[in-house]
C-alpha cells in the first residue's frame, strides 16, 4: 500500500468554537465532515469529468456556442453535468438540513445567549422597520432557509448560528478557523499596498454576521467599524460572536446599503464589501457605489471583493459552470453582476478612472490546519476561496 | 427544556425558490437524494466506529485485535440470526409479491369496502 500525503479537508473538529459557536455532538461533526468531504469529490473527482463530457460529446456537436447560456442548455442534456448538477444540489441541502438541525435543537440556549450578550449594548442598532430589499425577500440565497432575515421566534438567531457552523462544508474549511479568511485577505492586501492607511473609521455593507469584518477590526484596533446588513439576526449574533471573541470596535447597524443617509458625506475611511455585491440587483448597484462614493472621505478607499468578471477571454464553458450558482443555488444576481463594467460603475459614482484599484486576494488561513486554496488545483468554481478586488480611491482633500 | 421551534419538522425546511431538477426522471433524483442521505449516515456511523476504535485502542485492545476476532461459535451463530433478520425487514417487498403469486385474483381493501357497503 502506498502512503500518499492527504490534502482533503480537514476535521471539523478544528473549526473555531467561539462563545457563541453552536454546540455540535461527534455525530454531528461527522455529518459535517461527510458534506465537506463529498463537496471535494464533486468538485475534484467529477466536475472535471463534466469538463472532458462537455469537449468529447457536447461540443462537437454544439460547436461554436455564441453565450454561456447556450453552453449551460447544450450541458442540461448531458449525463453527467444532470448527475453532478443533482449532487451538488442536494449535497447544498444536506448541509442547510445537517446545520439547521444542530442550530434548531439548541435555539432557546443560541437565542437567550445572543439576548444576554446584546440587550442594551448600544453597539446593536435594530430598525425593525427596515423594508427588505425585494433582491433578498424574493428567494433565499444559496438554499439556505429564511435567509439572513427570518426569525422563528422573537430574538431568533439560529440562522445565522447556521450560516456560521456551515460555511467549513461549502468551502472544505478554505476560509479558516473562523470563516475569516476573505476578511484576513483584505487586510493583507491593504497592509501591503497601503501600509500608511490609518482609517478612523470603517463601514462594510452587507457585512452579515461581520466574519470578514473582524479581522479588519482587529488590524485597526482604533477604528470606529460598521457592519452594515439588512438581517436582524445576523448583526444580533454578529455582535454577540464579536464580543465573544474580544472584538469591541465594531458596531452592528441594521439598514440598507442603497441608503446610507444615517452617515454624513465623507464620515467613512474606507467602505468595504466582501462578496456582497452578487447578492444585489442591477437597480441597487448604481444606489450602493454612489452611497460608498459619498460617505467617502477624501483620501480613502472603497473596495469590492468578488469571484471574477466574465472577461471575454474566460471560456464560455468556463462562464457556464460558475454560473452554477446563479441558476442552481439561488443566487439569481450571480450571472449579471459578473458580466458587468465594474469599472464603470465606480466611475459613474464618481471616482476618476485613474484611482480605480484591481487585483486578487486568496485568502488567509492556518495553513498548518487549512488546505490553502489557493495554491491548490482543486477550482469548484464560484465557491474558491480566491477573489477578485475592485475599488477606487477619493483624491486628498 | 421545551422548545418553541421544533427541530424535527424545520431543519429540513425547503428554502424560497423553486427547486430545479436535472435528472430526466425526478423520482430517480428524490431516491438519488434518498440514498445520499442514507450514505452520509453510514459515515457518521463510520466516524463514530473509528472514534470507538481509537480509544480502545488507548486501552489496550489494538486494531489487529478487532481485525483477526473471530466469534466464537454462539456469537457467530447470533450475528447470522440478526442478519437474516435484518435481511427479511429490508427485502419484505419482494416476500410480499412472491405470497401474492398464488392470488391473482385477490381482492383490494377497496373492492372489500365496495361489498361491505351494500345494504342489500
Amino acid at each position: 500500500m502506498t502512503q500518499t500525503t492527504y490534502d482533503g479537508p480537514p476535521d471539523y473538529r478544528l473549526v473555531g468554537e467561539h462563545g457563541m459557536f453552536p454546540k455540535t455532538s461527534h455525530d454531528e461533526k461527522a455529518r459535517f465532515n461527510f458534506l465537506a468531504h463529498l463537496n471535494r469529490h464533486l468538485a475534484s473527482r467529477i466536475l472535471p469529468g463534466v469538463k472532458t463530457a462537455y469537449e468529447t460529446r457536447i461540443e462537437p456537436n454544439n460547436p461554436s456556442p455564441n453565450h454561456r447560456n447556450q453552453v449551460r442548455k447544450d450541458l442540461l442534456k448531458d449525463p453527467l453535468f444532470q448527475h453532478w448538477s443533482a449532487h451538488r444540489r442536494n449535497t447544498m441541502e444536506l448541509r442547510q438540513q445537517a446545520g439547521r438541525w444542530v442550530t434548531l435543537r439548541q435555539a432557546d440556549v443560541l437565542n437567550e445567549k445572543a439576548n444576554r450578550l446584546t440587550y442594551g449594548d448600544p453597539r446593536l442598532e435594530l430598525d425593525p422597520s427596515l423594508e427588505l430589499p425585494i433582491y433578498l425577500s424574493s428567494i433565499d440565497h444559496h438554499c439556505m432557509p429564511g435567509s439572513y432575515h427570518d426569525e422563528l421566534v422573537p430574538g431568533d438567531v439560529t440562522g445565522a448560528a447556521n450560516y456560521d457552523a456551515g460555511i467549513f462544508v461549502t468551502t472544505g474549511g478554505g476560509l479558516g478557523r473562523f470563516n475569516d479568511g476573505g476578511g484576513h485577505a483584505v487586510v493583507a492586501w491593504m497592509k501591503k499596498n497601503r501600509p500608511d492607511f490609518a482609517p478612523k473609521r470603517i463601514l462594510d455593507i452587507g457585512g452579515g454576521l461581520g466574519q470578514n469584518v473582524l479581522p479588519i477590526a482587529q488590524a485597526y484596533p482604533d477604528a470606529d467599524v460598521v457592519c452594515l446588513d439588512t438581517g436582524a439576526p445576523v448583526l444580533r449574533y454578529g455582535l454577540a460572536r464579536a464580543k465573544e471573541m474580544g472584538v469591541d470596535n465594531v458596531r452592528f447597524i441594521q439598514a440598507n446599503a442603497e441608503d446610507l443617509s444615517r452617515f454624513e458625506d465623507g464620515y467613512f475611511d474606507w467602505v468595504q464589501s466582501t462578496m456582497f455585491l452578487h447578492e444585489t440587483s442591477v437597480k441597487a448597484m448604481p444606489k450602493i457605489m454612489a452611497e460608498s462614493h459619498r460617505v467617502l472621505a477624501p483620501g480613502g478607499l472603497v473596495m469590492h471583493v468578488e469571484q471574477p468578471q466574465y472577461s471575454a477571454d474566460m471560456p464560455l464553458y468556463e462562464q457556464a459552470i460558475r454560473d452554477w450558482d446563479a441558476f442552481y443555488n439561488n443566487e439569481p444576481f450571480w450571472t449579471k453582476l459578473h458580466e458587468l463594467d465594474l469599472d464603470q460603475w465606480m466611475v459613474d459614482a464618481g471616482f476618476k478612472r485613474e484611482q480605480l484599484l484591481h487585483g486578487g486576494v486568496a485568502a488567509v488561513v492556518d495553513a498548518e490546519l487549512f488546505p490553502e486554496h489557493a495554491n491548490d488545483d482543486v477550482e469548484d468554481y464560484g465557491r474558491k476561496a480566491a477573489w477578485h478586488i475592485v475599488g477606487g480611491e477619493k483624491a486628498a482633500a | 427544556m421545551t422548545h418553541t421551534i421544533d427541530p424535527l419538522a424545520l431543519a429540513g425546511a425547503k428554502p424560497k425558490g423553486k427547486r430545479p431538477y436535472f435528472l430526466d426522471n425526478p423520482d430517480v433524483e428524490r431516491v438519488m437524494a434518498i440514498t445520499m442521505a442514507v450514505a452520509q449516515e453510514l459515515a457518521v456511523m463510520r466516524e463514530r466506529l473509528d472514534t470507538v476504535e481509537r480509544l480502545l485502542e488507548s486501552k489496550g485492545i489494538s486494531q489487529d485485535d478487532i481485525d483477526t476476532f473471530v466469534p466464537t461459535k454462539v456469537q457467530a451463530d447470533a450475528r447470522g440470526a440478526w442478519t437474516q433478520e435484518y435481511l427479511a425487514r429490508i427485502m419484505r417487498i419482494y416476500q410480499q409479491e412472491i405470497e401474492a403469486l398464488d392470488k391473482p385474483n385477490e381482492p383490494t381493501s377497496e373492492d372489500v369496502g365496495h361489498e361491505l357497503a351494500k345494504d342489500d
